[in-house]
């Protein structure tokens, strides 16, 4: 062990008392740091999954047409055809008139794991039981089709909650799919017939339950109604157009970028999941900045504890300072000899904290949570990362160094020839 | 005076003409006025005088541990008194030994590991070797006995005996003691003052002491006497 290091273990050792303070406050620090990441991300990482197996990583929707400003510079000129036209901005065409040709060319994106087209029209559906129908959307949707399966791009096939997908299946102009808010609030179940009117088009028709589906996602459940696509463009009369492409990719965080080169090549409007969901992911975010500087109050107070400890054993230590530095010990060796002290009690402390942490977590998601509406869990979401416990253990590193480092310069700064003189007078 | 003695091997410590001032303002005092000085190895010098007469201040000095105001210092002929302070603190690891009144043994150590504290930072040994020397240091000053015993369970005399092992741990030219016994009885301080100059004059070392005791400064080959910042 060098000399430096085991000076350093002997003060420190003497000092356990006043260093437990540091000590538990780094271990907290450490500790609540991750737990309240996990916990945070946790809630985020469900709610990215819950999105993206509603409605996928991109939408494509609405064709982009450019328009034209025009400017006539003629100048001294009358005669001059000289001409300046430049983009003013953009106007957007509803939905997607050949949505095979846009997806073959979607197809050519290497990031793209997946992709469905889909047709949606407002609607009113009434239930037997009801005298008032109440307003809805249906979805058209191809499935167990290679190219074209909208289970591959979300996931629906595994929210089912009542009923079968069997005889959505083997009904494809008949069968249905609800939503599980929609489903309680027509006070109906599967197997049971609806009534779906489209007033657009004035065209209305009976349909069966096939399956209730929950995604647990509030404005979904109680809105969509899910039809196979042939179903709906007969029930609007619209034979080949889509409302959106619905796309997944390999690689969800390249979404942004992906869907920028989208717009830009096939020239429709292509919105990342980012985008769609701004407004919630700005609010984890923000929930996750908040309870990390909240909890970093324990690391804070370790720093101080250290600071002070530290000070303390300078103040008491002056003579073996002096004696030291007599043998030939450096103001550096000096200086490691406490710096080295704050790094043992962190290094403790960071371990420990990390054992307390991921043990909380561990525990935090066995806690009953059942939570509806933004998405669907009923246990307490739990997202530990490795880069949570890095965070952790560097806010530890760089408050408890830094508060440190002062008494450890003062130690360093001491004259041996006046620490002596004083003693000896 | 630089010349021929500044060469001579066997001077291992010189100052000319130190001025020291200590305090600031109106309480700022000339302790050392122009003091010179030489000492040769084997020989045991004791700097004697009244309290504030500058012995001390004086021995800081000469072992490195303050800076003059004026004058030179030279540590086995190495101009030394205008160096970095990362050269003097080199050379004391190196060529100076320090005993002082209050022994200061860091307390949280057995007696073997005071010892071996200045090879360690020296570095010139293994770990075996050190704890070897450390070893025989210690049975020299009558402490083979109690090597693992922490400087709190030890008696003031041994303590003492403990710090005169670790100041000739790394075979220094000088030795430097600051009142040695002062804080002992007669019979450790006869024994303690034994103790050293036998070592010292053993290895050849050069021994110079600051004391109030006059048997102790009797029993020294130079008695420099100091008055009011000089020699007289």
């Amino acid at each position: 062990m060098p000399p430096n290091l085991q000076i350093a273990f002997r003060f420190l050792t003497a000092k356990r008392r006043a260093m437990a303070l540091s000590l538990t406050c780094i271990v907290l620090g450490v500790g609540f740091f991750a737990v309240t990441q996990a916990a945070t991300s946790g809630l985020k990482n469900l709610f990215i999954s819950t999105l993206l197996g509603s409605d996928g990583a991109i939408r494509i929707q609405d064709e982009i047409q450019d328009t034209l400003r025009s400017m006539h510079a003629t100048g001294n000129d009358p005669t001059s055809s000289f001409q300046i036209e430049e983009k003013e901005g953009i106007k957007l065409i509803e939905g997607i008139q050949q949505p095979k040709l846009l997806m073959a060319a979607l197809r050519r994106f290497p990031n793209v794991s997946g992709m469905a087209e889909v047709l949606h029209e407002n609607v009113l559906i009434r239930s037997n039981s009801q005298a008032e129908p109440d307003t809805a959307q249906i979805y058209g949707i191809n499935i167990d089709n290679a190219d074209d399966d909208f289970f591959k791009v979300s996931n629906l096939s595994k929210q089912i909650i009542g009923g079968s997908l069997d005889g959505f299946r083997a009904n494809p102009e008949s069968q249905i799919l609800i939503g599980s808010v929609l489903a309680k609030r027509l006070q109906v179940d599967a197997g049971d017939t609806v009534t779906i009117a489209v007033p657009s088009v004035g065209e209305q028709r009976h349909y069966t339950i096939a399956a209730i589906y929950e995604t647990g996602v509030e404005d979904i459940d109680k809105s969509r109604i899910y039809l196979h696509l042939s179903a709906v463009r007969s029930l609007v009369h619209k034979t080949t157009e889509a409302s959106y492409i619905q796309v997944t990719l390999y690689d969800k965080d390249r979404a942004p970028f992906d869907a920028y080169q989208m717009q830009e090549t096939l020239r429709y409007h292509a919105t990342p999941w980012e985008e769609r969901q701004v407004v919630w992911l700005s609010v984890f975010k923000a929930l996750g900045v908040s309870s990390a500087i909240t909890v970093s109050v324990f690391t804070l107070i370790a720093g101080v504890a250290m600071g002070s400890t530290l000070a303390m054993i300078v103040m008491e230590k002056t003579k073996e300072i002096a004696i030291l530095r007599s043998m030939g010990y450096t103001p550096r060796d000096i200086s490691l000899i406490f710096i080295w002290q704050a790094a043992i009690v962190l290094t403790i402390g960071c371990l420990a904290g990390c054992a307390v942490g991921g043990g909380i977590t561990y525990l935090v998601s066995l806690m009953p949570l059942p939570i509806r509406g933004l998405f669907k869990t009923d246990f307490f979401p739990v997202g530990p990362s490795p880069w949570h416990y890095v965070e952790a253990i560097a806010t530890a590193v760089l408050v408890v160094m830094v508060a440190s480092l002062v008494p450890a310069r003062r130690a360093a700064r001491l004259q041996p020839g006046d620490v002596i003189r004083g003693t000896a007078q | 005076m630089t010349g021929g003695a500044a060469d001579d091997p066997s001077i291992a410590l010189r100052c000319e003409g130190l001025h020291r001032y200590l305090g600031q303002g109106e309480g700022r005092v000339h302790v050392l006025r122009g003091v010179s000085f030489e000492a040769r190895r084997g020989q045991v010098y004791a700097v004697v005088g009244p309290s504030g007469c500058g012995k001390s201040t004086l021995l800081y000095l000469l072992g490195l541990l303050d800076q003059p105001d004026e004058g030179s210092i030279w540590i086995d002929r190495e101009l030394m008194s205008n160096s970095s302070d990362e050269a003097r603190t080199a050379s004391r690891g190196e060529h100076i030994g320090f005993v002082f009144q209050f022994h200061f043994l860091m307390q949280e150590f057995s007696a073997l590991e005071n010892v071996m504290m200045p090879m360690r930072k020296l570095g010139r040994l293994g770990p075996e070797q050190m704890a070897e020397r450390a070893r025989s240091l210690l049975t020299a000053v009558g402490l083979g006995e109690k090597t693992h015993r922490l400087g709190t369970q030890l008696s003031g005399g041994e303590q003492q005996r403990v710090a005169i092992a670790r100041a000739l741990a790394n075979q220094p030219t000088i030795i430097l003691a600051d009142e040695p016994t002062g804080n002992l009885d007669a019979k450790n301080s006869s024994m303690v003052f034994d103790l050293m100059t036998r070592l010292a004059k053993e290895n050849g070392q050069a021994i110079v002491l600051v004391t109030h005791n006059p048997e102790i400064a009797n029993r020294c080959d130079v008695i420099r006497p100091m008055r009011d910042g000089l020699f007289i």
